[in-house]
């Protein structure tokens, strides 16, 4: 039935074929557009990094050395390194026990408490801050910092890891102990060293949470560039003063970026063979043991959620009814779902692109893009917000103030967390699946929306949820930015700490808690089938 | 009728040259394997054919349209050729009836119904359409990769190496369904596979590759016998390969006479002959026979049905080179009463051995 007019169709291309012919002999048609929006939205990308070379040569070298070189800088700096250089580890041993405990052992409840330790995730940083200044209302300084800064952020590690841990070959345990190693020394020497790659992806993700952060140290008054930028940028706006120290954040960044990938290798863990892998093997606790291993997750729940829960319970039972002032929280939850949307949309579609080329035709300018997404991702938002502040008045004055400035903002902030679950999915889709489409008679863009795309579903969609909940407890460059009038959750719980009135706020951190619940579950959920199971 | 021709196809990847120079034809109906190692090209000449690759120069004509060539190409998805790669590829996100009737259009209740026969031409029960590929057996998939490709009733079906990831029991008995049932089709195909008996058993015709070339091209039987060099001859089966002397019709080696195939040849020559060629005998001590030399045991390989034997040939100057020689051949020998190891036996030979052109 089909066929004679598919043969006419053959033949009718066949005639036209050498007009387009260098052009379709290398790749499917749709490459070009592709290549030429990645192009765009990795240039659009470079505007921060850009920004910050542009003001400091604007600026000159004497007024850099002024503005950089002063004791005032040299105590952020030493702020800051110490906060890093202190939490980090303190994170990484707690996420590697958890995941360990969780993953490898007969630890009563471990479903539970792997539950658990992903939970922190749902409630922002700055609301666990708040949660112990309410607790312990003297506490500030750089050890409640620290103190902080692991609660907020141990899940970035402890996901990675955990995954990992569950996904590794236990074969190659199996074959060190045959080889006469003690069981802890199969840890250290073999299961540790597979773990590095997860290790320092999860390092690189809470330090940059470190430095980028400004709700929880502001709140529990703890000084580092971020603070101090806000601070400055707040009482002269937008002067050259918090635009150096932004340029010496951004440096930051990239050191950290730098060590990260150094420290990364190029080494590869992958299950070499065929084969399906068998279960992990657990290690049986006994007695006492499990008591002593079961008293972590416990301490570690009480402070990272119990905590949160507890103050925020006091708060809202003390506040009573007066404090849900529907009339100001519904348009602040409107709001945030409106801006969260259209962030989350924007982003996602801007991504595609970048994460099908970077599937499909690898190569080395789009590893080029690539980079250049990844470092403007690791620049604070307080960083992407001065630049838009400032290239904004300057040059796209009727932008400046504008929603399309925040949804900017947005979409190079939280590009990397849609692109990376993009990629995934598109990764689900191998180009095989796209040949048997095209042999089956679907022309190369029907074989990309009948098959690719739909198996990139669910890749798009975990990204997209998770650029929204960024977006949903997103406060400094909505602070920065917003035009006026405009209060998200984050925005309107943050005025309300300001005015030291806590009960007020309490309501507007249940809900962002309560809207980041599914989204958490969705992370626990993707870390769990990512490792095949 | 030559369903398809191949002319002169070049390919290079950076300074790799996948494909030099290929040139084939296949009848229409017939079936035919194309065999290679890893990397001499077979692949990329298959996806070729289904339109996902192009050539650097070269034509393809499939009954009679022009496919590819210097100035025209047809895209794949308007080539109506069937493709069933290796590992199935069945879309994850359709069930079975979804996979098969992928490129079917019409009604869905005519597409059911098409893809009911489909499912039963490919031996597998109604009731597993509206199973999802993950559900399956590997041989199951394979079924219904086959029964997709088969939908659109396509010009030519391109398989490659779709049996080598199922177990070895199966593979043969998918290799014969899938033969049988694309013959009563009258669906001109080709395999592309690594295994020599697999290739063997499958085609009407036989394409040897190696580094891009096409080597050779027949017969399964004829290349078997008669490959047209060494490589071929051990990548086709084992093979007892020596030196002789060849003379008037008959090749003078360490065997003794044996008659050759090629009567116009005389001179120095390797000749090659296939194990189950030789004949072995227990020696009871009896006079030299006028055909064959006596050997002795000196290794069993036990393989159940089969056994293959090592006999090292008793001393003798050599035919051709006059050093004596110690020579050990491989001889198969029914698994049943084959002779134990340090026996001595009689060896004699079964029809003509092959001339290696040029060797």
């Amino acid at each position: 039935m089909a066929e004679p007019l598919l043969l006419k169709d053959a033949a009718g291309v066949a005639q036209a074929a050498p007009a387009t012919r260098s052009v379709s002999r290398r790749q499917p048609g749709a490459a070009r557009w592709v290549v030429a929006v990645s192009i765009a939205v990795s240039l659009l990308a470079l505007l921060p990094l850009a920004f910050v070379i542009g003001i400091s040569i604007q600026t000159g070298w004497a007024t850099i050395v002024q503005l950089v070189f002063r004791p005032r800088v040299a105590e952020l700096l030493i702020n800051t390194v110490l906060l890093v250089v202190i939490t980090l580890p303190l994170c990484i041993a707690l996420g590697v026990a958890l995941a360990w405990l969780t993953e490898r052992t007969n630890l009563p409840g471990r479903r539970l408490w792997s539950v658990l330790a992903t939970a922190p995730i749902a409630v922002p940083a700055f609301v666990h801050s708040y949660a112990w200044v309410s607790l312990v209302p003297p506490i500030h300084g750089l050890f409640a910092g620290v103190l902080v800064s692991v609660i907020a952020y141990f899940p970035f590690l402890y996901l990675p890891v955990a995954a990992t841990l569950r996904r590794l070959d236990p074969a190659i345990e199996d074959v060190a102990e045959s080889l006469g190693l003690k069981p802890w020394a199969v840890f250290f020497k073999v299961v540790l060293p597979q773990l590095r790659l997860a290790i320092c992806g999860g390092a690189l993700l809470v330090g940059l949470h470190l430095l980028a952060e400004y709700g929880l140290y502001a709140m529990i008054r703890f000084d580092t560039f971020t603070t101090a930028i806000f601070d400055q940028f707040q009482s002269s706006f937008n002067g050259p003063a918090a635009n150096m120290l932004a340029g010496v954040l951004a440096l930051c960044c990239l050191v950290m970026l730098s060590i990260e990938s150094a420290s990364r290798g190029h080494a590869r863990y992958a299950r070499v063979g065929a084969g399906s892998a068998r279960p992990q093997r657990t290690q049986i606790l006994k007695g006492h043991v499990t008591g002593l291993a079961l008293a972590l997750p416990i301490f570690t729940s009480l402070m990272a959620l119990g905590v949160p829960l507890v103050t925020l319970g006091q708060w809202l039972i003390a506040g009573g009814l007066d404090v849900w002032r529907m009339a100001d929280i519904l348009p602040a939850l409107q709001q945030t779902f409106l801006l969260a949307s259209a962030g989350a949309l924007i982003t996602t579609a801007a991504a595609l692109p970048v994460a099908w080329l970077s599937i499909r035709a690898p190569g080395r300018l789009q590893r080029l893009l690539e980079s250049c997404n990844y470092v403007t991702s690791s620049l604070p938002g307080i960083v992407v917000a001065l630049a838009l502040v400032t290239i904004t008045i300057h040059i796209a004055r009727p932008i400046y103030q504008t929603l399309v400035t925040v949804l900017l903002a947005y979409l190079l902030m939280f590009l990397p967390r849609a692109l990376v679950s993009l990629r995934a999915g598109i990764a689900q889709a191998p180009v095989e699946l796209e040949n048997i489409a095209r042999s089956l008679g679907s022309s190369p863009s029907q074989a990309l929306w009948r098959v690719t795309l739909r198996l990139a579903a669910p890749g798009a969609a975990a990204g997209a949820a998770l650029v929204f909940l960024a977006i949903t407890n997103e406060l400094t460059a909505t602070l920065l930015l917003a035009p006026s009038g405009t209060r998200t959750l984050a925005t309107g719980f943050w005025a309300m700490t300001s005015e030291i009135d806590y009960a007020a706020a309490a309501p507007y951190a249940l809900i962002m808690i309560l809207l980041s619940l599914p989204l958490t579950a969705l992370l626990y959920y993707q870390s769990k089938r990512t490792a095949g199971r | 009728m030559n369903a398809l021709e191949l002319n002169a196809l070049y390919k290079t990847f950076g300074n790799v040259a996948a494909l030099n120079d290929v040139s084939l034809c296949v009848p229409a109906g017939s079936r035919a394997a194309i065999v290679g190692p890893s990397g001499s090209g077979k692949t990329t000449l298959l996806r070729m054919i289904a339109g996902f690759e192009f050539p650097d120069s070269g034509s393809i004509r499939l009954n009679g349209q022009t496919l590819v060539d210097s100035a025209n190409q047809v895209p794949a998805h308007q080539r109506l050729i069937g493709y069933v790669p290796q590992d199935g590829a069945l879309f994850p996100h359709m069930t079975v009836a979804g996979n098969i009737g992928f490129g079917l259009s019409g009604t869905p209740a005519s597409k059911q119904q098409r893809v009911e026969e489909l499912l039963a031409m490919v031996a597998l029960e109604t009731r597993m359409s509206k199973s999802w590929p993950h559900e399956l057996s590997g041989g199951q998939q394979q079924r219904v990769a086959l029964a997709r490709a088969l939908a659109q009733r396509p010009r030519l079906m391109l398989l490659d190496e779709p049996f080598s990831a199922l177990d070895t029991g199966l593979r043969a008995a998918m290799r014969k369904m899938v033969a049988k049932l694309l013959s009563e089709a009258g669906i001109t195909t080709i395999l592309v596979t690594h295994d020599q008996a697999e290739a063997l058993s499958f085609a009407d015709q036989l394409a040897v590759m190696r580094q891009g070339r096409l080597v050779q091209a027949g017969p399964p039987m004829e290349l078997y016998l008669h490959p047209a060099d060494r490589q071929t001859a051990l990548f086709l089966g084992d093979a007892v390969i020596m030196p002789a002397q060849v003379e008037d019709g008959w090749a003078t080696c360490d065997l003794g006479r044996i008659p050759v195939n090629h009567p116009s040849h005389s001179g120095p020559a390797h000749i090659m002959l296939r194990p189950e060629q030789l004949h072995l005998t227990p020696e009871h001590g009896e006079a030299i026979h006028a055909n064959g030399c006596l050997g002795v045991i000196t290794d069993r390989d036990f393989g159940g049905n089969v056994c293959t034997l090592t006999v090292e040939l008793h001393p003798q100057v050599c035919a051709v080179s006059g050093q004596t020689t110690n020579r050990s051949l491989l001889v198969r020998s029914s698994g049943l009463g084959a002779p134990p190891t340090g026996s001595t036996v009689h060896i004699s030979t079964l029809g003509n051995a092959h001339v290696l052109p040029g060797a």
